[in-house]
């Protein structure tokens, strides 16, 4: 191909097409990998060189000192390292279970029964996901106040309803100022904002489901609900999958709401400390940069371990229950 | 003309070469409102140093000390003075990135005797390092409403004679005012109660040597819970967390507070969004229980990395030390000076608008004088964290004191190795 003399002048220009055609495509792609390096690759091998060191942050590079494990049995040995997993892990599931259980039958409606209006039902449950979490959780915190919240004075007004009334809490109920209510709070938000993600993760798995199935389903004389028990579920464990991997992993990093609605405090009784929060206060509050980064490993540990898990669990007879 | 032009810009550059040899830029980092007194002091410190030009680079509170963490662990990008909140001063002067400013040339300590007594033990790190110079400060002062205590036939002595007394006083106060609260959170007064009394070579959470202090047979926090819990059984508090969240600043808004703890520089918040429309009905007092407590303040540091120290000295200087530019710095902002000699400036013995005319800056010239230093201990933030956590679990009746402190104690131990 070399000898082609279609090429041969080319060549013969000197090095510059040669170089064009070797090594300018590593060129062009160069800009991500040096992006990466710079803040994806070398922030986790500094995270895990510092996991082994014991540092202050504000005292200069030139002071660490190596502890070896110190750093990981502190953690490990540490009761609100282990309360904040738990925190963390009830939190995920108070938060992700519903998300998905609102977000499979929304979709399912979204795209049967609601299709004309398909686009704006999307649209609306989709907004939370895209408004800014700040904005979001000071509203919440606002609606939660003990005393002039909404949430409040429209459960007192329930109350006060002849018949029903009694359902409802006649007395103000301090959301995030004790201890029973954080953590309910929380996922309440979380659910709020990640249905519209989910829902949108299962209409486009619902929509790639082949239609000749409903229709063949109808001929045989299904009815709405057998045809989405027997034919949109199964259909839809791919999908499920990804999205409950993804629920699982977002679940566990839980940082931005239980931080902005408990004040940054972890709340009545340290409910709402995740872990990751927890890890902010050892590097912020505690200036214990070391302790902070072995707890992000050891927190990677856990997700690590629970997605390998649901990936065993779930993913194989999702995945594979398709033939 | 082409060498002619060449001629001019090879002229020029060599002027402005010039000027730049003779003149110097530094910068100063801040935050609000810090940075207004900075940029006030400007032209006044213009005059002393013309050659000098000062950059001011203004960041958001916490951004600003989180840039400053950076800045310091790797050695650039602090400019030449950086602006320090007393809540980070400890933090900061970890390590050696900050000047010592006792040493030659700066020699910090012959101005000693010239500032508030405990600004000086705050800025001193525990081998003996003074890392920062102190510029305001904020003594603590019970602000109350003067209608409120009227309309129970309270008087204001009759609050702050004791913790008990103001107590009593309060649920007097409450139940005259229905729907009003004595306190933002009943966890204030235990904050208070846990900053004074402390005996010589105590800290707060530690002593000297770095011993725990925090247990259940210490008197100080057995007190202080004892206290707060009082006030959370009475009913007495808003339950509001900390100062600044939505519900400390609604019940202010809205009128519901009786009695509020803080630095003076609150009467500037309320007067300007937090409490507009209840002027002349606020007043202040001492803490309870002839308690003197300060909240917050701030220093001024010279960073390692500075390639420009001399003018970074004079201008921190000027901004401390000098007492037209510390009175000038009040007037701006409402902090309090740290300087001694500008709280004798006839501005401090004029009535506070806001306050009903009332001379309260009198009230707080003297409170300053009367609060006690703190050692600081670089696990200070660990130990408030959990001490917090604690008093919590009891105020909210899930422990009790014993208990909750026992525990306190071993989670700090832990810590304190």
């Amino acid at each position: 191909m070399l000898t082609s003399p279609r090429v041969s002048p080319a060549r013969r220009r000197g090095g510059w097409t040669e170089f064009q055609r070797r090594y300018a495509p590593y060129i062009f792609i160069s800009p991500f990998f040096l992006l990466f390096l710079v803040f994806g690759l070398f922030p986790i091998l500094f995270n895990a060189y510092l996991s082994f060191q014991a540092w202050q942050p504000g005292t200069g590079l030139g002071e660490m000192e190596f502890v070896g494990l110190r750093n990981y049995t502190d953690n490990l040995t540490d009761p609100t390292f282990w309360q904040s997993l738990k925190n963390t892990a009830v939190l995920a599931l108070l938060s992700g279970l519903p998300q998905h259980l609102l977000a499979i039958p929304l979709a399912f409606a979204a795209a049967g029964v609601l299709r004309r209006m398909q686009h704006l039902v999307t649209a609306v449950y989709f907004l939370p996901y895209i408004t800014s979490i700040v904005a979001i959780s000071v509203i919440f915190f606002t609606l939660f106040s003990w005393q002039y919240g909404v949430i409040n004075a429209a459960l007192n007004a329930l109350s006060g309803l002849p018949l029903i009334g009694g359902l409802f809490p006649a007395e103000k109920i301090n959301w995030l100022g004790q201890k029973e209510y954080v953590q309910p709070a929380i996922a309440l938000v979380v659910i709020w904002r990640y249905v519209g993600w989910n829902m949108l993760l299962y209409l486009s798995g619902i929509q790639s489901i082949p239609r000749e199935l409903y229709e063949a389903a109808s001929v045989d004389g299904a009815t709405g609900w057998q045809q989405f028990r027997f034919i949109t579920l199964p259909l839809l464990r791919p999908i499920m999958f990804v999205a409950v991997t993804l629920s699982l992993i977002g679940g566990l990093q839980l940082f931005e709401e239980p931080f902005i609605l408990t004040n940054g405090t972890g709340g009545a009784g340290q409910a709402g400390l995740t872990t990751i929060m927890y890890m902010y206060r050892t590097y912020a509050n505690y200036s214990d940069a070391g302790v902070a980064a072995a707890m992000s490993w050891l927190l990677f540990l856990v997700i690590g371990g629970l997605t390998l898990v649901n990936n065993r669990l779930f993913g194989r007879s999702g995945l594979a229950g398709r033939d | 003309m082409r060498p002619i032009l060449a001629l001019t810009l090879a002229l020029s550059a060599s002027t402005l070469g010039m000027a730049a040899a003779q003149g110097k830029t530094i910068t100063v980092s801040a935050f609000p409102d810090l940075d207004s007194v900075i940029k006030a002091a400007l032209p006044g410190f213009k005059k002393l140093y013309p050659n000098v030009t000062v950059r001011v680079n203004s960041l958001a509170y916490a951004d600003h000390h989180t840039a400053m963490t950076t800045a310091l662990s790797t050695g650039r990008g602090a400019g030449d003075v950086i602006a320090v909140d007393f809540g980070y001063i400890g933090r900061f002067a970890e390590g050696n990135g900050l000047v010592d400013l006792r040493a030659a040339p700066y020699n910090a300590g012959q101005y000693r005797s010239q500032f508030v007594a405990y600004t000086y033990p705050q800025a001193t790190a525990p081998d003996g390092r003074m890392v920062a110079m102190p510029t305001d400060i904020g003594p603590g002062s019970m602000f109350y409403r003067s209608d409120m205590l009227s309309k129970a036939g309270v008087k204001p002595a009759e609050l702050n004679r004791s913790w008990e007394s103001y107590i009593a006083a309060g649920r007097k106060v409450v139940a005259a005012n229905p729907g009003s609260f004595l306190i933002p959170d009943a966890g204030q007064a235990a904050q208070i109660i846990l900053r004074t009394g402390l005996k010589s070579g105590e800290g707060l959470f530690f002593d000297k040597a770095g011993k725990v202090l925090v247990s259940p047979a210490n008197p100080r926090f057995v007190r202080a819970f004892t206290i707060a819990k009082q006030i959370r059984d009475a009913g007495l508090d808003a339950r509001a967390g900390g100062a600044f969240s939505p519900e400390w600043t609604t019940a202010f808004q809205k009128g519901n507070l009786a009695t509020e703890f803080s630095g003076a520089w609150l009467v500037g918040h309320m007067q300007n969004w937090l409490a507009k429309d209840f002027s002349g009905k606020w007043g202040a007092q001492n803490l309870p229980g002839g308690t003197y407590a300060s909240w917050g303040g701030s220093f001024y540091a010279i960073p390692q990395q500075s390639q420009n120290k001399a003018e970074a000295w004079a201008l921190i200087q000027y901004l401390t030390t000098n007492r037209a530019q510390q009175v000038l710095a009040f007037k701006t902002t409402g902090a309090f000076p740290a300087l001694k000699a500008a709280s004798s400036d006839a501005v401090f013995t004029q009535g506070v608008p806001y306050l009903g005319g009332q001379k309260a800056r009198v009230l707080w010239r003297d409170a300053a004088a009367r609060i006690q230093p703190i050692d600081v201990n670089r696990l200070d933030p660990v130990a408030e964290q959990i001490v917090n956590d604690a008093l919590n679990t009891v105020l909210d009746g899930s422990k009790d004191i014993r208990t909750a402190l026992a525990e306190a104690q071993t989670l700090i131990t832990r810590r304190a190795r």
